[in-house]
């Protein structure tokens, strides 16, 4: 085993298949790093105060005793770590992230230079009103556009992320159910949905019944009309659906639970496909929340911060939450909160946040709405569109594409693992597209497709970047289809080989211990 | 338009390859009645780049901006100099424009970084382990109660009246739908803070304490004796951490018997932002882990026996577990936990006892001068960098009348508790190591006049 000079952890044992290696772990470009644990130099910090005034302090006798453990660094050492990180992540910046369902498209710089504004970035949330105008006009602009593009009637600005804005819609609905006195009890949910839609309906206190699929990948209408009932609160649709299907039968499915006396919750992740093409009013949708992260480019930050405001229908609006922005006919602008909301929004049906929700993420993403304007934002559907369906026509001989046969896919492609051999998978497949420099698919989701591959180039992606990544894929798929068991030991070239997810799960490591305490642990 | 590759001749040759006579024939399942006729409803055409930032300049120019003048609002989010290098970091498009790190093998950058931060957490809250972050302080309070109920299997929580109101709020809000039952009180101007109320209304039906620390009026008292109160009965004790820079002063919640520590992590390396995006923080007793909301990161090996990082114990999660996950939580705040985290590495253990004591000192001088003023006196015993004045007027007029001299002189409590008439000449003063002497006088200056 290469013994690592600066004493931290081996990281680069001999290598069996006698690789060129190298003493310091370093393969070139592909630079090593430790934890901050492992360099801390003790006194070190990157940043430098002015001595403090010598006062008796007045802390209740609370006084820190111990050391907490928090290792420094100069300036230099922190960013060449946090660098030397970034270099081991994959990103938009980098290559085609066609992660189905997660709408990876190009972040403009624009928007992240508007949101650093001091007039935006250095403002305090509970500043007086009459100082923050500027910062309510931009909430309430971008609510009125994203009004205007959903053809809804109310929308909710404060949730922080799509999970988060599906929780306030499932809440309006059932503040509207009990305001009627009307108790129901299960929300339905179709197999094919994300995760988080179970998960949030549980939350919000419904207990969550499946709603089966067609063969041609939609709601089964005649299945869902068949289990509404009195104790059906809301049934949740994702339109397009994570099949990359749009589910034409929309408006008849909320025709009939509304007859039922229920509501529809739409999840909007997949609104990329259809922004200034459809909206979702128009369908007769109830709710739905909208990831600023996804249609409108704030970035994912390798997950969060995200935005999820949740439009509402005219039934549900009076149930939102607060705080809200509201605009008075002296053009000023006010934030409905407690106080004030027993005057002018008395159903409302709580608060999600502390503060106004995801400023930070508002600026960007009505940069981004008035950077496109009405011609870019349907171009921007119609060339999601358009790259997927290219995909999908150009893979479709190489790879079992479920719903091909029934006509275009919307923003996504989906495909199947059918017709791998040697128990090659879906998996080694995406491993192996990580080789050729791209970012994976989706894989094993939605649950109604066998090994499931979900591909989302986004608008973003030029002609050529999507022949190259048919070019891999097809290459790698007739390597799959022939059992090709090189497969397996995909990647080879990443920063890591496969990592062992089992070991990480039996025996968890969640935060650093000193090798000595480490050790002792075992 | 400048952010869409595909040229004319690109769409034709691959509506070609596609065999679509039109773009419109891919959209064929969308029923005709259902397609918006002509353009969005009063959206202009795209526009340049610089007439995008015209705009939006135009728009923050009607903010007045903290760092423009004396400023002094805490309350849950604080201004602190954040080093220029924080932003160049979190600006790394590897970090920006990368998903969660569901391909561990190309993402280790986010992992590592996941994993650093979960131990400076832990170590900083005085816990075992600490997850990656949620949305922000008010919604990790909420998950921890949910989280308290699972374990003990019991649906009380007492909310001491020194947490943030908005915080309580949110916990209302959904304490509706869960049924649990919260017992909560409006904060008094004094200096004690209600802990004999946390231990006498402890039974064994109880779940969970709640409590702030610092609190609201900024506070700072032993919680040892609550958890004790707590654990005698089988309840937790949950602590709430809405300045985490305070922990560079004062002993940790968890070396206090706290069982789960939440926070907000803005006031490290994120900045105002108006309320938003912001980071939750969330630690708690590795037994507990299993019951924990949100991304783990942990360490493990690769094939070639190299170190790495993955997302972990995936089983408590919606993608997962679904309707039977710990939490509906999926993006969470990772990327201001990488300026959290940068923030707090750039610090270390030296820089945040040497903020800690900058903030301390700072305000100590600002508490001495401002309860100088006739009428005015100091709610607090003790502090760390915020405390709460009573002026001999209302609160609320006085902020806004020293808004007119260009003063951001505090939060008054009639803005947080409506209707609270006791608390309305209470106003909270943050003062963090960007506040000057200058800034000092002209708070004092500014307050004299408007309580006279």
């Amino acid at each position: 085993m290469t013994v690592n000079p600066s004493g931290w952890r081996p990281t680069t044992p001999a290598n069996e298949q006698g690789e060129a290696q190298t003493v310091t772990g370093n393969l070139a470009l592909m630079l090593e790093e430790p934890l901050i644990f492992e360099m801390d130099g003790g006194e070190t910090t990157g940043v430098d105060f002015a001595d403090v005034r010598n006062v008796a302090t007045r802390l209740g006798n609370l006084e820190r005793s111990r050391p907490i453990g928090l290792p420094g660094l100069s300036e230099p050492e922190a960013v060449r770590h946090y660098t030397r990180l970034s270099r081991q992540n994959y990103a938009i910046d980098l290559g085609l992230f066609p992660l189905g369902s997660c709408t990876m498209k190009h972040n403009p710089r624009l928007n992240e230079k508007v949101a650093r504004l001091p007039g935006f970035a250095d403002v305090h949330p509970l500043q007086p009103q009459e100082t923050v105008q500027g910062a309510l006009e931009v909430v309430n602009e971008l609510a009125f556009w994203l009004l205007e593009l959903t053809g809804m009637y109310g929308v909710a600005m404060s949730p922080k992320a799509g999970a988060h804005g599906e929780l306030c819609g499932l809440l309006c609905i059932r503040a509207a159910l009990e305001a009627r006195g009307d108790k129901r009890e299960v929300v339905l949910v179709p197999e094919s949905a994300h995760g988080t839609n179970p998960a949030t309906a549980a939350f919000a206190g419904y207990r969550v019944e499946n709603i089966p699929a067609t063969d041609a990948g939609r709601v089964n209408l005649a299945a869902l009309k068949s289990r509404l009932a009195p104790d059906v609160a809301a049934v949740m649709i994702t339109n397009p659906n994570t099949c990359g299907l749009f589910e034409p039968d929309m408006k008849a499915i909320s025709d009939a639970v509304h007859a039922a006396g229920g509501f529809v919750y739409c999840d909007g992740a997949n609104f990329n496909a259809i922004v200034g093409k459809v909206r979702p009013g128009d369908l007769g949708i109830d709710a739905m929340h909208i990831n600023l992260h996804k249609t409108f480019s704030t970035p994912h930050g390798g997950g969060g911060p995200g935005s999820g405001p949740v439009v509402l229908s005219e039934a549900l609006s009076p149930y939102g939450p607060l705080p809200f922005v509201a605009k008075y006919p002296d053009g000023s602008y006010k934030i409905v909160e407690e106080e004030t909301a027993v005057d002018e929004h008395p159903s409302a049906f709580g608060r999600m946040v502390a503060f106004h929700g995801q400023m930070g993420m508002f600026t960007r993403a009505l940069a981004y709405i008035l950077s496109h304007g009405a011609d870019g934002l349907k171009q921007v559907a119609e060339d999601s569109v358009l790259n997927a369906n290219y995909i999908l026509r150009s893979l479709e001989d190489v790879l079992d594409a479920p719903f091909a046969k029934s006509g275009p896919c919307m923003h996504e492609a989906i495909f199947s693992d059918r017709g791998f051999e040697g128990g090659v998978s879906t998996i080694d497949l995406a491993k192996a597209l990580i080789d050729e420099g791209f970012h994976p698919m989706t894989m094993y989701f939605p649950l109604v497709v066998h090994g499931a591959m979900l591909v989302e180039p986004t608008e973003t992606e030029s002609k050529a970047s999507l022949d190259q990544f048919i070019m891999a894929v097809r290459s790698i798929a007739q390597r799959a289809k022939s059992g090709d068991q090189s497969l397996k030991a995909a990647p080879v070239h990443a920063p890591r080989r496969r990592l062992d997810e089992t070991l990480a799960a039996r025996k968890p490591v969640l935060t650093f211990r000193e090798p000595e305490a480490a050790q002792a642990a075992e | 338009m400048r952010y869409l590759p595909l040229s004319d001749a690109d769409r034709s040759e691959m509506l070609r390859v596609i065999g679509a006579a039109s773009v419109d024939e891919l959209f064929k399942d969308v029923p005709e009645e259902a397609r918006l006729q002509g353009p969005i409803h009063g959206l202009p055409m795209h526009a340049s780049e610089l007439a995008v930032e015209r705009h939006m300049t135009a728009l923050s120019r009607k903010n007045m901006v903290a760092g423009d003048v004396p400023f002094f609002l805490g309350c849950g989010a604080y201004r602190h100099h954040v080093p220029a290098s924080v932003d160049h970091i979190i600006q790394r498009g590897e970090f920006l424009t990368s998903y969660t790190p569901y391909q561990p093998e190309i993402a280790q950058g986010t992992l590592q970084m996941m994993f650093e931060f979960q131990t400076q957490v832990a170590r900083l809250f005085g816990c075992e382990v600490a997850n990656a972050s949620m949305y922000d302080g008010s919604t990790a309070m909420w998950e921890a109660i949910s989280m308290a109920h699972r374990i003990t299997r019991k649906s009380k929580t007492i909310i001491s009246s020194g947490v943030h109101p908005h915080y309580v709020s949110v916990a209302r809000t959904m304490a509706k739908f869960t049924e649990d039952e919260l017992h909560t009180a409006l904060p008094e101007l004094t200096a004690c803070s209600d802990v004999e109320r946390l231990i006498d209304g402890i039974d064994g039906g109880t779940s969970a304490v709640v409590v702030q620390y610092p609190d609201i009026l900024g506070r700072i008292f032993d919680l040892a004796p609550i958890a004790e109160a707590a654990h005698a009965v089988g309840a937790l004790l949950i602590a709430v951490v809405t300045e985490p820079v305070a922990l560079g002063a004062i002993r940790s919640p968890g070396e206090m018997g706290a069982d789960i520590v939440v926070g907000e992590g803005q006031s490290i390396g994120v900045g105002l932002q108006f309320g938003g995006p912001y980071v939750g923080l969330f630690a708690c007793r590795e037994k507990h882990v299993r019951q924990m909301p949100g991304r783990l990161a942990g360490e493990t090996i690769d094939a070639e026996s190299k170190r790495g990082f993955v997302l972990t114990l995936s089983t408590r999660e919606q993608h997962i577990r679904r309707e039977k996950a710990t939490s509906n939580i999926c993006t969470s705040s990772v990327l201001c936990a990488l300026a959290f985290t940068a923030h707090l590495t750039l610090l270390g253990e030296k820089g945040l006892r040497q903020l800690a004591s900058l903030n301390h000192a700072r305000a100590c001088e600002a508490a001495d001068r401002l309860s100088g003023i006739p009428g005015v006196s100091l709610v607090n015993d003790n502090f760390f960098n915020e405390f709460t004045l009573k002026l001999p007027v209302e609160a609320r007029p006085a902020v806004h009348a020293m808004v007119e001299k260009g003063v951001l002189g505090g939060v008054s409590l009639g803005r947080l508790y409506p209707g609270g008439d006791a608390l309305k000449n209470g106003v909270v003063v943050a003062v963090t190591e960007t506040v000057t002497d200058e800034d000092i006088t002209a708070l004092e200056a500014a307050l004299k006049e408007v309580v006279r």
